[in-house]
């Protein structure tokens, strides 16, 4: 096998993974979200006295076991949130599947920056 | 609180139909709607638009991706410019003055908006040399896209790389130091600079903003920006209208769409450049 140009049909699998995978990572959340609403709706209450929020991954994850309508949502929206990291997560595997070495490096550095930034948003403020 | 999260899904349909469309974060239309409309504070605004973002992006990215319309490599290789930008923006708050920024952006808009225009009365969409740019050649960064409308596929080249991510660079820092999507730059920097058509433009922005917008958002989901009854409904409108967006705008002529856009551009434009200039004329 001589080295072959990307076809059309390559770029369309690679895309076809990874649009199966965020398919996936926006129908879950997208659940989580509309459970939590519900129950929030159908209960009347947040779970959470007057208007404060559950803020940390500690204190979500414990409301969610305790059924908390806020909670629920809160992990919903967590879920989102993680679905584009998710997309380049994938998108590095779909382009080394495609031997496309050139773009597991430059997506791989997307995904590095993202990381930078998370840490420099979570501790730099 | 039945009819809040109502509206709130009502309000995130509307946001996720025009956002799929074209290319721009939900937050333009949601900062708006909240803040005047429901008498929000910003805080709650950015939380609720940085969100909108995301779901836009991701909504519609399912179905773009299916339907062949973006172009993944330009989306990886200008993210590169944008989240550097991002991060440099978020460092730079407080060290420079945001007003020179809303002045250059605000400019370089409306250029963008003017410049559609020419495209529009030119009737030209689609770039073909017969000599290919060299870096996009070898950044693979040519494409092609099915076109609903026309009922073909559509095959186009890239060019002017280096200005396209230069004007990326910006869209990031502008984004990190003032908060915005900053989808109608990255649209700006494919279709005015790179001479991409607009669907695989608007499409690959859509794409972008959602990995831009990733970065910020876990800080203003951790800092309580977040407010559950207000972004679960409108989230949950935006996934339904951003699928439903993307798939009319498949079917859309290239050309309507340019016509809604230019007056978006302007409008985002102006506004801009007012802020700089210290004039709150709207909104």
């Amino acid at each position: 096998m001589t080295e072959k140009p990307t076809t059309a049909k390559e770029m369309a699998q690679v895309e076809t993974i990874i649009g199966r995978i965020l398919q996936i990572g926006v129908i879950v959340s997208a659940i989580i979200m509309a459970v939590g609403l519900v129950l929030f709706l159908v209960t009347g209450q947040s779970g959470y006295p007057g208007s404060t929020v559950p803020t940390s991954m500690q204190t979500i994850l414990t409301g969610v076991i305790q059924f908390r309508p806020y909670a629920i949502m809160m992990l919903g929206v967590y879920c989102l949130i993680l679905t584009p990291v998710l997309r380049v997560i994938v998108s590095i595997y779909a382009f080394y599947r495609e031997k496309d070495r050139l773009y597991v490096t430059i997506t791989t550095a997307v995904l590095l920056i993202l990381i930078v930034a998370l840490v420099i948003g979570v501790y730099g403020k | 609180m039945v009819q809040t999260a109502l509206i709130m899904l009502g309000v995130g349909l509307f946001a996720g139909i025009a956002g799929a469309i074209l290319g721009i974060g939900g937050g333009m239309i949601i900062t708006p709607i909240l803040t005047l409309g429901m008498g929000l504070s910003i805080k709650y605004a950015i939380g609720a638009s940085i969100i909108a973002v995301i779901a836009t992006s991701s909504g519609s990215t399912i179905a773009y991706l299916r339907d062949n319309v973006l172009n993944l490599r330009v989306a990886m290789f200008l993210e590169i410019a944008t989240t550097i930008g991002a991060i440099i923006g978020a460092l730079m708050t407080g060290i420079l003055d945001p007003k020179y920024l809303y002045l250059l952006f605000g400019c370089l808009l409306v250029f963008s908006a003017w410049n559609m225009v020419r495209k529009l009365r030119r009737g030209q969409e689609v770039l073909k040399r017969v000599t290919p740019d060299r870096i996009a050649a070898k950044l693979k960064l040519n494409g092609s896209y099915f076109d609903k409308a026309e009922l073909r596929d559509v095959d186009y080249q890239v060019e002017n790389v280096p200005a396209g991510f230069a004007v990326m660079f910006g869209a990031g820092v502008a984004s990190g130091l003032l908060g915005i999507g900053s989808g109608a730059f990255k649209v700006m920097a494919m279709d005015t600079f790179m001479k991409m058509p607009l669907k695989p433009s608007s499409s690959t922005s859509n794409l972008m903003m959602g990995v831009t917008a990733a970065a910020s958002a876990t800080v203003y989901f951790f800092n309580g920006s977040i407010l559950p009854g207000i972004a679960v409904p409108m989230a949950l409108g935006i996934l339904v209208g951003a699928v439903i967006g993307s798939r009319i705008m498949q079917v859309l002529p290239a050309r309507w769409i340019r016509i809604v856009f230019i007056p978006v551009l302007l409008y985002i434009g102006l506004q801009m450049v007012f802020k700089g200039l210290g004039v709150q004329l709207f909104s």
